[in-house]
């Protein structure tokens, strides 16, 4: 059988990593081949055993219906969730997820993908009263935590997470992302070091429309995972990827924190910092600390998360991982490695190193750019 | 019934003089608080019977002249009939009252801080130089909203909608545990509040009232509130950072506390608002608890006290339904709850009491910050691990194992010289700190030793800052409640489970 889920008997998984990202600020699509050939560049900072794409503006027909990609071990599997989506979801499609058999992905489980949105009259509704948004995040979290053989692996609005077991370039052969056309790309090339490969432990990790790729280690992930759980998220996949982005969930969308305070959530300004600030932001900047400091992410990490407005890049406090951005007229890369920008991009307008902690947002042009908390350098790059 | 001039009770020490090197000083009759030295015309003669291993005189012998050695008369040896036993039958026997002890239990109960070992990091992750990278370790006791409310201001800038509600800062997560004046001396609360001041951290007064000598130190202080209210006012409630309703305490749970009359001279008297040679006796119960809702109405009534404007703490002795009890504290509106482990510290308890009720306080905060967190309450309130935490290591621990700050009782006293002999209810410490003799008193120089106890803090926060960064961690709130850094050895399943973290090797 394949391995879907970390089954393994480990608290944590973890991992070093690749990561790319790239995002036309005014919407404008492009193919796979750009991310494919960057993230292909950075092929040594992974073992095969993970590799993976997240692409917004994939599904432009269906953009008003979840976008649900789930793997399945076996057609039981398979047989068993679609009467959970049956009972709730109206489907207004589905499909298997083309793939390209290919000689380096020769084991892989079924792929299938559904367009629905949840129904007016389902189960849960007998109960309590949760949101769209809401019941597919618990649905998500049930079928991953309770469905054997079944793994909801992207469940966003007109965005899409593609990933697997194997290098990452082999991973866009094989779902042929070449035919795929999005405005914001994200890769990762995964290099575990805890457990074998399973294909659900790949990156990007979403939900919803967040999506993240990851490179480091998270050291908080014990207190994190707690904390979470007291807003009662269930972590079945033990990685720190999937904390990141409920954390995330928490913050923006449950706790409506603009993206930039919540980036400040996960990579806290520092005291020293905090204290020269002026009053009215020295108190806020302290409460967050106060209230969520058990989100704090500690230890070396760069992030990439996706989400429909805009991309951020983000380093950990001390900047213990790498993590490089370029920009050429409306696009922006982020990546591991300088060199993976230049393969794609050889004369980017500027080149430059996020500061540590310092979060990189680049929204699309039909939302402002809020760059508060860049510094200066950043700023003018940005704008 | 005629009293016998024999004592089956050997006395425990010998303290041996060797008059070769004995100059006839006579500092050792000065030093000792038991009277354990008289001159006998040409030497100095030691009653072994009052001697209890204080340190005090040989420390001060400027000769080193004096030897204190265990009694090596032998009673026949017997595993189930052990020497304490016996000695305290013949005691108990002879005086017919209840054994009083000071100090924590000296009884070798499990150490659960010695079973468990701290992670580092090693190349999937890299420690931290705390040499070269900042390491925080400021902590806020306090209620936290579960989650932050904003507003946005003219620029659109994001900013607070709402207060935080009161704080306390600590510079490092540990604060000086209550200790009345007159379970110690005034100066041995001088020694802390120097301390705290200097370290940016608090002392607790405990529940003998506020001297006006520690006034001044207010930021730095805790004001206790406990059966027996002495020197209980609104003023008094004011004064310091926050206040705590003491309900119990690790060495005596469900015990009051009874200061003899001989104790309170003037002074004492008018800190604690009682007359002088009266006894100062706070009840088991606070009169007006009986219940939670009725703590819930004190905690109110001292809240609007303060007018919300500082926090209030509920201490509470670690006891076998603790989680549940905590909880319940939690929701009655106690902004900081400390939980006083089995084993911790006191100034005089029933020994039947300090040996043998209460659980030890690696579990209790374990179980207490777990049940807070399935409740979904565990922001509503700060936890603050005691009950003898002798190391930066044990203190790592608790908070590893849920705890926001630990308090630190008979370490701050052994940096004043204490050696633990647990005389402390007979009030003649010889070091000058549980004790109201002005001759004893005198000796404890605030100064010095609160350079001492500043010293051994900022060490032992060093140490947390070296851990921390192995850890690959620069914050402690990133420790704070991480269990999975934590594994136990030498522990059953039960054990491991009731302290929330896996064996060594999983
Ligand atoms: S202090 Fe030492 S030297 Fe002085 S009288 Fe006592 S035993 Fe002798
Ligand atoms: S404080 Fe108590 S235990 Fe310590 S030396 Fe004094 S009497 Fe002995």
């Amino acid at each position: 059988m394949l391995r879907l889920k970390n089954n393994f008997s480990i608290e944590h998984d973890i991992a070093g990593c690749g990561l790319c990202g790239i995002i036309n600020v005014k919407k404008i699509r492009t193919n796979g081949e750009d991310i494919k050939k960057a993230i292909a560049l950075e092929h040594d900072r992974g073992n095969g055993l993970g590799g993976g794409f997240a692409v917004y503006g994939c599904y432009p027909e269906y953009s008003e219906l979840y976008a649900f990609h789930v793997m399945y071990d076996d057609l039981a599997a398979k047989e068993a969730t679609e009467k959970y989506f049956k009972n709730n979801f109206i489907i207004e499609k589905q499909e298997s997820i083309p793939i390209f058999k290919t000689s380096k992905i020769n084991d892989h489980p079924i792929l299938h993908r559904y367009f629905m949105k949840p129904k007016s009259d389902r189960e849960d509704r007998l109960f309590s009263e949760l949101k769209d948004d809401d019941f597919v995040v618990k649905s998500v979290m049930l079928i991953n935590s309770d469905y054997d053989g079944a793994y909801v692996f992207s469940s966003g609005k007109n965005m899409g997470a593609f990933k697997g077991v194997g290098y990452p370039e082999d991973i866009a052969d094989f779902y042929m992302l070449d035919n795929v056309e999005g405005y914001m790309w994200t890769a990762h090339n995964r290099f575990p070091t805890n457990t074998p490969g399973w294909w659900g432990g790949a990156h990007p990790f979403t939900l919803l429309d967040w999506s993240i790729v990851h490179n480091g280690e998270i050291s908080s992930y014990g207190i994190n995972k707690r904390y979470l759980e007291m807003f009662k998220y269930n972590l079945a996949l033990k990685t720190d990827t999937e904390v990141i982005a409920y954390i995330l969930d928490l913050l923006i969308r449950k706790h409506k924190l603009p993206v930039e305070l919540a980036m400040n959530v996960l990579a806290a300004p520092f005291y020293q910092t905090i204290d020269k600030m002026e009053p009215e932001q020295k108190e806020l900047y302290t409460a967050l600390r106060q209230i969520y400091g058990s989100a704090l992410l500690n230890g070396p990490f760069a992030i990439i998360f996706g989400y429909p407005d805009g991309m951020v890049a983000l380093n950990d406090r001390i900047k213990l991982r790498p993590l490089v951005a370029g920009t050429k007229g409306d696009f922006t890369y982020i990546a591991s490695e300088e060199s993976s920008i230049r393969e794609i991009c050889p004369f980017p307008d500027f080149v430059w190193s996020p500061k540590a902690g310092e979060p990189i947002i680049i929204k699309t042009v039909k939302t402002t750019i809020d760059s508060e908390n860049i510094s200066q350098k950043q700023r003018l790059i940005i704008s | 019934m005629t009293k016998s001039s024999f004592t089956n009770v050997q006395s425990e020490y010998l303290a041996v003089i060797d008059h070769a090197k004995c100059i006839r000083c006579k500092r050792c009759i000065q030093n000792c608080g038991w009277g354990t030295y008289s001159f006998g015309g040409d030497k100095i003669i030691a009653d072994h019977s009052k001697c209890v291993a204080c340190g005090r005189c040989y420390t001060y012998c400027p000769e080193g002249a004096i030897s204190i050695l265990k009694n090596p008369t032998v009673m026949r040896e017997n595993g189930n009939w052990q020497d304490y036993h016996i000695k305290n039958i013949w005691r108990q026997s002879e005086t017919g009252g209840i054994a009083i002890s000071g100090m924590g239990t000296p009884l070798k109960y499990k150490k659960y801080f010695d079973h468990i070992l701290l992670d580092a990091c090693q190349v999937t992750n890299p420690p931290i130089d705390p040499l070269r990278e900042p390491m925080e370790l400021k902590t806020f006791l306090g209620k936290k909203p579960s989650k932050i409310e904003l507003d946005f201001n003219e620029k659109g800038q994001p900013v607070l909608k709402n207060k935080m509600p009161p704080q306390i800062e600590l510079a490092t997560p540990f604060i000086f545990a209550p200790m009345s004046y007159g379970s110690i001396s005034l100066n041995a609360q001088k020694v802390m509040a120097l301390a705290a001041r200097a370290l940016g951290i608090v002392m607790n007064i405990g529940e003998g009232g506020l001297h006006d000598d520690l006034v001044p130190f207010g930021k730095n202080i805790i004001v206790q509130v406990a059966s027996g209210r002495f020197g209980v006012n609104r003023d008094y409630l004011n004064s310091g950072a926050a206040v705590e309703i003491k309900i119990g305490q690790g060495a005596k749970p469900g015990i009051g506390g009874h200061l003899p009359g001989e104790k309170i001279g003037a002074d004492i008297s008018r800190t604690r608002m009682i007359p002088a040679g009266t006894d100062a006796i706070s009840p088991a119960p606070h009169h007006d608890i009986y219940s939670i809702e009725d703590l819930r109405q004190l905690i109110y009534a001292i809240k609007e006290a303060v007018n919300y404007e500082k926090p209030v703490s509920v201490k509470v002795a670690a006891v076998h339904n603790i989680a549940a009890i905590v909880s319940g504290v939690v929701r009655a509106g106690a902004d900081i709850v400390y939980i006083d482990g089995f084993s911790g510290g006191t100034g005089a308890a029933p020994t039947i009491v300090r040996d043998n009720v209460g659980i030890p306080i690696e579990i209790a905060i374990a179980q207490v910050d777990q049940r807070l967190r399935e409740e979904g309450i565990r922001n509503e309130a700060s936890l603050i691990a005691a009950g003898s935490i002798r190391s930066s290591g044990d203190a790592v621990k608790a908070i590893a194992l849920g705890a926001d700050a630990v308090a630190i009782g008979t370490a701050a006293l052994i940096t004043m010289g204490c050696h633990v002999c647990g005389k402390c209810h007979t009030g003649n410490c010889s070091w000058g700190i549980t004790t109201q003799r002005p001759e004893l008193t005198r000796r404890l120089d605030p100064e010095e030793h609160g350079e001492k106890l500043y010293n051994l803090i900022n060490a032992w926060s060093h140490e947390i800052k070296e851990v921390l960064g192995a850890m690959g961690v620069n914050s402690i709130e990133s420790l704070r409640g991480s269990k999975e850094r934590l594994r136990g050895i030498e522990l059953t399943d039960s054990e491991l489970k009731a302290l929330g973290i896996k064996h060594a090797g999983m």
